[in-house]
């Protein structure tokens, strides 16, 4: 029944990774749990004492009877105390230990996530990818806080319950595990099958909540085509199919236990049956007290039979949370095992001053940058970071059977501007994700102020290069925080003067709160075009000597962008900048222009070289004015 | 508010209803089921014989049977009801958001409707399966075990009676002091979340910043809130099992005391060992009871949350509605604002446009021009009446728009949206929107005028390429071509384009016009652009500004008599390329 639900050793593993979190506080729980079930079988044999006592005094008289009873009342009284103070500490242990693990395991998650290579992301639904937080983590909840505790507490009882049939005799110990194979079988009919469609229901709420989501977020594209009815159909469909798994579900849930309930009244009738023969027959009894077959065997063995059983049915209630928290472990498991981004680099990005010509690498932040390479002799080498960008035959693919570029050379000297222009698909943007290295190269090379790219540390790589997409990602917070980002220990002022050059500052003043406003989910209450302004002076801020634009200015009108044009133009002076724009008024003033096709560079020169070749670039400019 | 939703669960009355009367057979017999034991110990003790037990044997066996027959019907009828009523939960707010105005769009964000859907009515049907089981069960079960108590134990129930009340305020205040603290922390596992997402989608600008370490700081920090507040929460709710535990032990204790004495002084002739068993045995499932109780108030109150979400929704009621004797009709493609302002809510300070007189002739072309934020969206979005004018008249075909069918206005006014989407399905599926009983030569045709076909035919799967979630397989020129494809497969009077040329090259784009031109001239043509170069040949520009219009005119004209107009024409053609 656990076939396809989850891999085989996932339970393992997930114990051990808690035991890895709590090395001292969940060993000292479990024995905690372990005494607690121990502790509460106690009060039943006590019980039964007490009863054989009143049993054979019926007819006593109170002041004989009374002290001994009340001895063992006291004694119990103890017992219950001891498991009281330790099921106290149990439960709120656990409480703590559920909620830190939790905790350990999300962190655990997002600073491997952090790590991933951009691939990953690209491949990978994000809402799948949140899913691991919010619905994986929430059945490992139910497992951690309940179902463990509550298995190994069952686990101890039936153990000491089992026992105690034993003590009292082995053959109607027999007759309990009879009925008891047969509940295991029902077990695993039933509540695999109830597993089975609680994974299914998992998996068509999956369905219905991609449907609600996409259908949610192109609800005016639904309005505007009238789409309404087909809309609905479509969902009445999901929504069936989860109504359905549901159904099933909760239904072979709900039933399993008056199943099992009543299997355990059939067991108890057959223990008091064959009790009832063999006190008649006089049977031999076979235990370890070497009791024989009397009324005080019998008796308080058919109370122990009621235990069990109902014990064992609680372990049945368990099934669905333990299947479904392993499968959700698997999950979270799968991601952890991913390949994390590789980086072999070894070239740094430090502060250096200039003394007697040489570079020296310096503590503070001096605006002048260099690339330390260590030496193996223990000293470095400073090259002075330039931002002179080649590409040398790069050769690059996403996927092995589809080719993206092909035998990519090209030249960006420190203060040039370099524009990319072609159709999409023709692998503008793929240049950039090559060179901050999100993608890796198949062939070919790049380099940086001479030095391979490859040599140099991802992170110091990234922080020597500004990137701003067409897709702005902003972050829950106020404006200013979202422009500091660039630089966190950027001054008010300091981002202030970015946003200026971004051309941001007009519309931020006019917002209701100006630059402490806050900015709700990635900037809903600004338009496309404001939250890029945000994004061109977050990399304004961080003053990057390479810039990348990837159709930075697509969502801002024309007289806009020329001021912000300006504005990184003065930044940028001396610096490296690729613009990607499809706007030939956005790359006109570029130094260098690549017009690329199908991920081949056919056309390359300025401006007005290219209209002079009068090749695509021409057609592509000239094309826009043959309506005149 | 449950009064709302309880009008969703219609079909599911029955199951609804049997559901508890099956509960509460099922609780009789499983407090028969221990009297019978009893009378059965009792038996075996007195030394019956085999024939005895059998009969008592068959009429425990009848009793588990009955027990099953109920536990089943019970749990299926329970199962059935509840998801069902999630089921209508469900599509009772999906089709009335179906039915919502953009107004009412605008009010709730996309992923707010997503959690109401999924998680809000999972939480409802949670606390609507407890309900209608275990609230009917408890009691019940309360009930039954304290009347037996009473009838097996006389005055020794009486210790009953300290108990329950114990128990009861013990687990109040468990709940009172719990719940607000649980309010407080979905509040900040929903910021943990929002920063989890914001992390996905913005992996780009983490890694290129190199700021993984700080988030990774931050998310820590989230976390850690997160698991404070539940940790709190959480060590007080585990009270509630040492709490029923200790009623339960201190019963024990009593009863066993006072059981004792008194069937050792009255010699087992008013009270005997069978009964003092019994008894403990009601005890047990008294507290039981009582605990369960308080588990159905702690899943209410959680579900109270959601039931009050949920409800939103559905209480909305759109601000759009059809009138009384529609108009199916629409005449000829000609449209009218006439004195029209309009803000986007009631509370808004601001106009969004104020004072439009416009008049645009059937088959026209006009070209709208204006900054960021000039209100270009707005008076387009007028149109197809997907919001009303706050005051004057929109008319289109020469009647106002409040005055057709709504559905008959959008098909003949067809509008492609800025921020325009396609959905998954192949790219046949997606064009037929515009038209579901297109034929393949229809689509062509559209395709052909968007400029869309040449790349359709370049795809494997040409027409039955499979477009995934929010076009992401295709690029963003190209969707942009689609969706004017699937506008104009529905042959609308009145096409309007908001900026939906955008991602376009320059050339395509004017290919896209003179198509236009050519192949649908008595199509009136409205185009929201951000080029001059893809507007300078209509009959007439809109030059807008802070939600007015600034000046109209042909192209030479504005160039003439507009500043504004020759300043943004000189920033886009500054280079001198043109020859």
């Amino acid at each position: 029944m656990k076939r396809g639900m989850y891999k085989k050793g996932t339970a393992k593993r997930l114990l051990k990774t808690l035991f890895q979190f709590h090395p001292v506080a969940l060993p000292l729980i479990t024995l905690c749990i372990v005494f607690t079930a121990a502790v509460s079988s106690m009060p039943s044999i006590f019980m039964q004492n007490i009863i054989a006592v009143l049993e054979q005094n019926q007819g006593g008289d109170w002041a004989h009877v009374g002290s001994q009873i009340l001895r063992l009342v006291s004694i119990l009284a103890v017992l219950y105390m001891v498991s009281l103070a330790s099921s106290l500490v149990y439960n709120r242990a656990m409480a703590v230990i559920t909620q830190a693990s939790l905790k350990k395991m999300r962190e655990k998650l997002f600073n491997k996530m952090e790590g991933l290579p951009v691939r990953y992301f690209d491949t990978h639904p994000h809402g799948d990818i949140m899913s691991h937080y919010t619905n994986d983590i929430d059945t490992l909840r139910q497992f951690i806080s309940q179902s463990m505790p509550q298995l190994l507490i069952s686990a101890i009882t039936i153990l000491t319950l089992f026992s105690i049939m034993i003590y009292y005799s082995v053959w109607m110990a027999g007759v309990v595990l009879g009925g008891v194979a047969f509940m295991l079988l029902v077990i695993r009919k039933v509540g695999g099958n109830s597993a089975k469609y609680f994974i299914r229901q998992q998996r068509s709420l999956g369905k219905a909540e991609g449907y609600i989501e996409e259908m949610m977020n192109g609800q005016k594209v639904i309005k505007v085509f009238c789409h309404e009815e087909e809309t609905k159909a479509g969902f009445d469909a999901v929504n069936d199919d989860l109504f359905h798994n549901s159904e099933q579900a909760n239904t072979f849930a709900n039933i399993l236990a008056p199943i099992l309930m009543n299997i355990g009244n059939l067991i108890y009738v057959a223990v008091a049956m064959a009790g009832g023969i063999f006190l008649l027959t006089k049977a031999h009894n076979l235990s370890i007290s070497g009791l024989v077959f009397s009324i005080s065997v019998v008796v308080p063995f058919l109370n122990i039979t009621r235990q069990f059983c109902g014990n064992i049915n609680q372990v049945s209630q368990q099934l669905n949370a333990v299947i479904m928290g392993l499968a959700g472990a698997d999950r979270i498991f799968a991601v952890l095992d991913e390949a994390s981004e590789e980086d072999a680099g070894h070239i740094m990005l430090v502060n250096s001053k200039e003394e007697n010509g040489a570079l020296v690498e310096c503590a503070e932040r001096t605006e002048l940058w260099a690339w330390k390479e260590p030496l193996p002799d223990g000293t470095a080498r400073y090259t002075r970071l330039a931002g002179d960008v080649r590409l040398r035959e790069v050769n690059f693919h996403y996927a092995e059977d589809k080719s993206v570029l092909h035998h990519i050379t090209l030249f960006a000297e420190p203060g040039q501007k370099v524009a990319f222009v072609g159709a999409t698909g023709a692998g503008k943007t793929t240049i950039t994700n090559l060179l901050n290295r999100f993608y890796d190269i198949a062939d070919g090379e790049i380099s940086y102020d001479g030095i391979n790219i490859n040599k140099i540390k991802k992170s110091d790589l990234r922080r020597a290069i500004g990137l701003v997409l067409q897709d702005t990602n902003l972050f829950t917070g106020t404006v200013i925080d979202n422009i500091r980002y660039g630089r966190l220990d950027a001054t008010d002022a300091e981002c202030e003067t970015a946003a200026k050059l971004a051309g941001a500052h007009d519309f931020i003043t006019r917002l209701p709160e100006g630059y402490r406003t806050l900015l709700l989910s990635n900037g809903s209450n600004l338009s496309q075009g404001q939250r890029q302004l945000i994004a061109i002076a977050r990399a304004a801020v961080a003053d990057p000597p390479v810039m990348i634009l990837d159709e930075a200015t697509s969502s801002i009108d024309t007289h806009t962008e020329a001021i912000v044009q300006r504005g990184m133009d003065d930044l940028m002076k001396g610096r490296t900048v690729f613009v990607i724009a499809h706007r030939l008024s956005t790359v006109q003033n570029s130094d260098v222009i690549m017009v690329l096709e199908r991920g081949e560079i056919i056309e390359r020169g300025s401006h007005a070289h290219l209209i002079e070749e009068k090749g695509k670039y021409y057609q592509l400019y000239t094309g826009a004015f043959e309506l005149e | 508010m449950w009064k709302i939703l309880t009008k969703s669960i219609r079909e599911y009355k029955k199951p609804s209803v049997l559901a508890p009367a099956f509960v509460s057979m099922e609780v009789v017999i499983e407090c028969i089921i221990p009297f019978i034991t009893a009378q059965l110990v009792n038996q075996i003790k007195a030394g019956c014989g085999v024939d005895t037990i059998l009969k008592y044997g068959l009429l425990l066996l009848a009793m588990a049977g009955f027990s099953l027959l109920f536990g089943r019907l019970s749990g299926t009828a329970c199962a059935t009801a509840a998801s069902g009523f999630a089921r209508n939960l469900r599509r009772d707010m999906f089709h009335s958001i179906q039915s919502f105005s953009f107004e009412n769009i605008d009010r709730f964000p996309p992923s707010s409707l997503v959690t109401r859907l999924t998680t809000d009515v999972t939480n409802v049907q949670m606390a609507y399966m407890m309900i209608i089981r275990v609230a009917i069960r408890s009691p019940l079960m309360l009930i039954f075990a304290v009347i037996m108590a009473f009838i097996m134990g006389g005055r020794l129930a009486l210790i009953f009676a300290f108990a329950i009340p114990f128990l009861g305020t013990g687990l109040y205040l468990i709940i009172r002091k719990a719940f607000p603290i649980f309010k407080r922390v979905f509040r900040k596992y929903d910021a943990l979340n929002r920063s989890i997402q914001e992390n996905i989608q913005g992996i780009r600008v983490v890694k290129s910043f190199v700021r993984e370490a700080y988030e990774k700081q931050k998310f820590e920090k989230a976390a850690e809130d997160v698991r404070m507040e539940f940790t709190a929460a959480e060590k007080i709710l585990a009270f509630s099992s040492p709490i029923m535990q200790f009623c339960l032990y201190i019963n024990m204790v009593l009863i066993l005391t006072f059981g004792a004495y008194t069937i050792i002084s009255t010699q087992g002739l008013h009270f005997n060992v069978g009964q003092l068993s019994s008894l403990m045995v009601y005890s047990f499932q008294t507290l039981v009871s009582l605990m369960m109780l308080s588990m159905v108030f702690v899943m209410i109150t959680i579900a109270n949350e959601s039931a009050h979400r949920i409800a939103e929704v559905l209480q909305e009621k759109s601000t759009l509605v059809n009138p009384e004797n529609p108009v199916y009709d629409v005449k000829d493609g000609s449209v009218d604002f006439s004195g029209v302002s309009f803000r986007y809510s009631e509370k808004a300070e601001r106009m969004a446009l104020e004072h439009i007189d416009l008049h645009i002739r059937s088959g026209e072309t006009i070209g709208i021009l204006g900054g960021t934020g000039s209100s270009k969206t707005s008076l387009v979005q007028l149109i197809p009446r997907l919001y009303d004018a706050t005051e004057g008249v929109v008319k289109v075909g020469g009647l106002g728009v409040q005055a057709y069918d709504i559905s008959a206005l959008r098909n003949q006014v067809s509008m492609v949206l800025q921020n325009n989407l396609l959905f998954s399905g192949t790219i046949k599926e997606n064009l037929r929107w515009g038209n579901p009983l297109a034929t393949d030569e229809e689509m062509r045709e559209a395709c052909r005028l968007a400029q869309a076909d040449d790349f359709i035919a370049q795809f494997p799967d040409g027409y039955d390429t499979h477009i995934e979630q929010g076009g992401t397989n295709i690029s963003g020129g190209q969707k942009q071509r689609l969706c004017i494809a699937r506008a104009l497969l529905k042959k609308p009077k009145i096409l309007i384009l908001d900026d939906s040329t955008s991602a376009v090259d320059t050339h395509t784009d004017a290919k896209i016009r003179k198509a236009f031109r050519d192949y649908i001239p008595d199509t009136t043509k409205i185009v929201i652009a951000q080029r001059v170069a893809s507007v300078q040949d209509a009959d007439r520009i809109v030059l807008m500004d802070k939600g007015g219009i600034v000046a109209v005119g042909t192209h030479e004209e504005l160039l003439e008599k507009s500043e504004i107009y020759r300043e943004v024409y000189e920033s886009q053609n500054k280079a001198g390329g043109r020859q």
